[in-house]
């Protein structure tokens, strides 16, 4: 299974819970079961298109999935995701 | 409500507005998550703007690290308006990523006094923290 850390604003959607499991052979098929436990949590990780959302950042251990294969990007059992909320402003 | 800090983190925000002037400068504030501000974590404002920033998503995943390992949060983030008033703007509402942050705003338009200003942003709404800086919250 592998760990999927969620930020603060997130964690309504999982009872609290700070981090939690879901299996998948890519992350965008971790996020798909994340989906299923957690629907709107899964709403949350994923646009309209399919694609990642504008305004959340995913990383895999230390990289940041935009710049591997995205959604596609490969995990294993051992992987850590951290999702982040895009920090900005004017 | 009101938000206490160390004394030396509003000089530290202050310290980092200037160094990044005439680009907003921006960081992280992490603390216990019902308690008071007792990291700030600087970070690069990735848009190198004087109208808006984002912080660099690495150093907020570092900075989210180091709050996990003292048992904290993030649990606020402050910028700096490097022309203007320390209130939120429209983008900063707009944009704001969660409803139980604090926001800081560094205001520089009296240059060589700037001030520090805090908010709470939910739903759209504004609304003032007193900021208490003390010399030990710990």
């Amino acid at each position: 299974m592998t760990t999927i850390n969620l930020p603060t604003i997130m964690r309504q959607h999982t009872g609290g819970a700070k981090k939690i499991t879901a299996s998948g052979r890519t992350v965008g098929e971790v996020f798909s079961a994340v989906g299923h436990d957690y629907p709107k949590l899964g709403e949350q990780l994923t646009s309209p298109e399919g694609g990642l959302p504008v305004f959340v950042n995913v990383f895999l251990d230390d990289e940041d999935i935009r710049y591997l294969d995205g959604l596609d990007t490969p995990v294993d059992e051992r992987s850590d995701i951290t999702i982040l909320p895009a920090v900005a402003g004017g | 409500m009101t938000t206490r800090l160390a004394a030396g983190m509003r000089e530290q925000m202050i310290k980092h507005a200037y160094a990044c002037h005439p680009e907003e400068s921006c960081g992280l504030l992490a603390g216990p998550s019902d308690g008071d501000v007792q990291l700030v974590f600087p970070t690069t404002n990735i848009l190198r703007s004087s109208t808006n920033y984002t912080i660099d998503p690495r150093e907020h995943l570092s900075a989210i690290r180091e709050a996990d390992a003292a048992e904290m949060e993030i649990i606020g983030v402050f910028h700096s308006h490097p022309h203007t008033v320390g209130y939120p703007s429209v983008t900063d509402v707009s944009l704001a990523p969660d409803p139980t942050w604090v926001y800081l705003v560094v205001g520089m338009e009296n240059y060589e006094s700037p001030s520090v200003r805090g908010f709470r942003i939910r739903d759209g709404e504004i609304t003032e923290e007193v900021l208490e800086f003390e010399e030990s919250i710990t």
